[in-house]
């Protein structure tokens, strides 16, 4: 069994459509730790060595939160600046995430189409996405298709709930083991096609 | 006779072990319970102590001298001289217009004006060691009415030196007859001279206390003996008190200037430490032989008249009081505890009704029915000052505003603010921005009253009372603020919420370390020191000025708040299991050392985020220096 650690970091979780919801794909699943950052650190204060320890305790990372101008919120950035210690997480003696995974689950008010080159934003979601790739590169790290879910100001409330219910089968399936990356990586997000990437099981969830 | 003597101690200290607690738990107050001891034991119920209570009572008086030390080192001198309006104006008043006011009664009732005059003067003063015992243990010494009884308490102190010369002069059968004890001292002296004999006593003690003092009390300090430093605390009080009396002087004026002088040196707080149970014992003494020499066979025989001079006592002290408090501007519930508190004969008055009959001022007769009068008052005072705070102030804050009893049924607010000072308010005001309500809890029926203009719901009354908690709605709250500045109460909310309604989250103010460890035994996880983030902040811009980046120093801050609180943990185990029975100064003191003994052990954590001396170090180890290390997204290129 995998161990997921959610580093998930909203600013305004009280203003949240999306993620208040998502996060609760998480509700009750053993294996599975959410890790809410702006509670923990409401001043950015981030305890690096518990940090470290968390990670080390899991196998699968992954980072929540809205996309804001093309990236994350300021505390993932805070937290990949301090956490990921040159000695721990990269360089000669950097090893401590070799061979973990890393997933990012976002959300985007736009809708997927702008998403292209063709599109209102030029540049599709992995190319934006491409220093989180990189960083689980150098980490050692095996970096998959992200989560999206996108056009959230237009969502309704059963679109979101279907979101959460996806949501909670990756959740699972990378927790069982039982996810196909391999058949995941030829999609442009994670939650494309779940019937192709999840066994048919998954499917009646 | 020795044995006498100790059979004696033993008749006085097992009254009082036996009735303070009892009289503590009761809600009483320990002034009231020694006084019940001394009755008790008084040759009219268990007739433990012969008519020797006066003598006891002699000696115990000097507990009112060490007292007052203790309160002139808790008065630093530039308090004092904010002070001096109220006590000489306040004091002044309060002295003069109950002398008149009381002579006025006396001539009234047909007595010779030099009489009534004399009698008013010595009821003019006020008991100085019951009233401040009292106000001390209520924590209403700090109060604006508590400071006011201070100020005229201390002008009375000093106001017996002249009426100790004006007695004499109100003789109506011939002046210092023959059995009269021979004038001593200061009073023997010309004007001229005793005028100069006072500024010599006060100015010598001013400079004593100034220049020498304090280096006498390093060199004792330096022997490293604790019995000799309390020995030479006891030294200077005593050799006060003997100078001050040899010079016709008020002892207890003199220590109290001691103390103030002394205020400001490093030894206050052992000072106050070594003083303070000498004080208590002698204090408890002096109320216990109150008790015992109120005269009840004279009770039964001019019962009446002396329930009249108690009553028309305390009535005409209290009004002249509430006149005073009235003129300078003392809220209503202030006046009320002023006027209160001071209504009664004091511990002087039986010096004066001495010297009086001594000097054939009085007859016997009227003296020994304003003895027992004034003892009756002085035992009255702790009941009046219950009275007070159960019953007058709650009715203050309720005519402040009507609607209080109805509604403080019906709110249900998700907190409760116990206490809303300099503290409180600011929790108060950002639950309220927040739109969080908030139900206030205050004993100040001014402040309730302003905040009630303003919309907040808001009562007056004592958190540590579950009747209150529960009115206040404590049952559907979920969470009590506690910020009240009164240790002892806080701990008895503490106390009382985790035995009555253990499902309500407590945050707790914690005003001193031993506080802090008090409020850590009893298991309250949310505590915060009432000072510690803002002098963190100001720690913050002091290395800001000392070229340190903002942020540098806020992390600095941050990492030595965590240290605090590994310290404290520290601490907490390292606590003195007697830490009960150590006094408050000497507690803070040994708190002290403790955390400054701590820093000197811990080493610095240096701030290692944001580090790139390992990375520098493995690029310049590296044959190939374009290798991956250079230029990641990580932190580099600083």
């Amino acid at each position: 069994m995998n161990r997921l650690l959610i580093l998930f970091a909203h600013p305004a979780l009280h203003k949240s459509r999306v993620h208040r919801q998502l996060i609760r794909a998480a509700d009750g699943l053993s294996g599975v730790t959410l890790h809410d950052l702006y509670e923990e650190y409401p001043t950015l204060a981030i305890d690096v060595a518990r940090e470290q320890t968390l990670l080390l305790g899991h196998d699968t990372i992954i980072f929540q939160h809205p996309f804001y101008w093309y990236s994350c919120p300021a505390m993932i950035k805070e937290w990949l600046d301090l956490v990921l210690e040159h000695g721990f997480a990269y360089g000669n003696d950097g090893v401590a995430l070799h061979g973990k995974t890393l997933l990012s689950v976002i959300s985007t008010g736009g809708p997927e189409e702008n998403y292209q080159a063709t599109g209102a934003q030029r540049f599709t979601i992995r190319q934006f996405l491409a220093p989180f790739e990189q960083t689980a590169n150098l980490c050692g790290m095996e970096f998959l298709v992200p989560f999206v879910v996108h056009g959230t100001h237009q969502l309704t409330s059963p679109q979101i709930a279907s979101h959460v219910a996806d949501y909670r089968k990756v959740l699972i399936g990378l927790r069982d083991g039982v996810f196909d990356k391999e058949a995941a990586s030829q999609y442009s997000r994670l939650n494309a096609n779940l019937h192709s990437v999840l066994p048919s099981a998954f499917h009646s969830l | 006779m020795s044995e006498d003597v100790l059979q004696h101690a033993l008749v006085y200290f097992l009254a009082a072990v036996l009735s303070v607690p009892v009289a503590k738990r009761m809600g009483l107050g320990s002034v009231l319970g020694y006084l019940i001891a001394g009755v008790l034991i008084g040759p009219y119920v268990l007739r433990l102590t012969t008519q020797e209570s006066g003598h006891v009572m002699h000696f115990a008086e000097f507990g009112v001298v060490m007292m007052l030390f203790l309160v002139g080192l808790e008065l630093r001198p530039a308090l004092l001289w904010e002070l001096r309006s109220s006590i000489l104006g306040m004091g002044g008043l309060q002295v003069v217009g109950t002398t008149f006011a009381v002579a006025g009664v006396g001539m009234f009732f047909g007595f010779d004006w030099k009489i009534a005059l004399a009698v008013g003067m010595i009821l003019a003063m006020s008991s100085t060691a019951i009233v401040l015992q009292s106000l001390n243990e209520k924590g209403l010494l700090k109060t604006q009415g508590g400071q006011a009884c201070f100020s005229v308490l201390l002008f009375q102190d000093i106001a017996v030196i002249p009426i100790l010369a004006l007695l004499p002069l109100l003789a109506t059968r011939g002046s210092g007859g023959a059995s009269a004890e021979p004038v001593t001292g200061i009073h023997a002296l010309p004007g001229y001279l005793q005028a100069g004999l006072v500024f010599l006593a006060v100015g010598g003690i001013i400079l004593a206390g100034r220049f020498l003092l304090r280096p006498f009390f390093r060199y004792i300090a330096e022997t490293n003996l604790r019995e000799v430093f309390t020995a030479t605390t006891l030294l200077l009080v005593v050799g006060i008190t003997l100078v001050m009396e040899k010079v016709g002087l008020s002892a207890a004026l003199g220590t109290f200037l001691a103390g103030v002088v002394l205020a400001e040196s490093e030894y206050r707080h052992q000072l106050e430490a070594d003083i303070e149970p000498f004080k208590g014992l002698l204090l408890g003494l002096f109320f216990i032989s109150v008790g015992a020499g109120i005269n009840f066979s004279l009770l039964t025989t001019h019962g009446s008249i002396i329930v009249g001079v108690v009553l028309g006592l305390v009535l005409l002290k209290l009004l002249v009081l509430l006149a005073v408090g009235q003129l300078f501007g003392l809220q209503r519930d202030q006046n009320a505890l002023f006027g209160l508190a001071l209504a009664q004969g004091g511990e002087f008055a039986f010096v004066l009704l001495a010297f009086a009959t001594d000097n054939r001022v009085l007859p016997a007769s009227i003296s020994d029915v304003l003895v027992v009068s004034v003892a009756i008052s002085m035992a009255i005072t702790p009941i009046l000052l219950i009275i007070n705070e159960r019953v007058v102030q709650p009715k203050l804050a309720k005519t402040i505003n009507e609607r209080s009893e109805d509604e403080i049924d019906e709110h249900d607010n998700p907190v409760i603010l116990a206490g809303f000072g300099r503290v409180g308010h600011v929790v108060g005001r950002l639950l309220r921005y927040s739109g969080v309500g908030t139900t206030v809890l205050d004993f100040d029926a001014d402040q309730v009253e302003t905040f009630r203009q303003f919309g907040i719901k808001s009562f007056y009354g004592d958190a540590s009372r579950e009747d209150m908690l529960r009115a206040a709605g404590v049952a559907k709250a979920k969470l009590l603020v506690i910020a009240i500045d009164d240790e002892e109460k806080s701990l008895q909310i503490v106390d009382l919420v985790q035995r009555e309604f253990p499902n309500l989250e407590i945050l707790a103010r914690a005003t001193s370390l031993e506080h802090l460890f008090d409020l850590r035994a009893r298991g309250v996880k949310r505590i915060y020191r009432e000072t510690f983030a803002s002098a963190l902040e100001m720690g913050v811009d002091a290395l800001r000025f000392c070229g340190f980046r903002a942020t540098q120093a806020h992390r600095a801050a941050h990492l030595f708040r965590q240290g605090e609180e590994q310290a404290m943990d520290k601490m907490m185990a390292l606590r003195n299991d007697d830490s009960a029975y150590l006094s408050e100064a000497r507690q803070h003191l040994e708190n002290l050392q403790n955390v400054l003994r701590h820093d000197m052990q811990a080493q610095r954590v240096p701030d290692e985020n944001w580090d790139i001396q390992d990375l520098i170090r493995e690029v310049t180890e590296k044959t190939h220096p374009e290798s991956k290390a250079e230029g990641t997204g990580t932190v580099s290129g600083g």
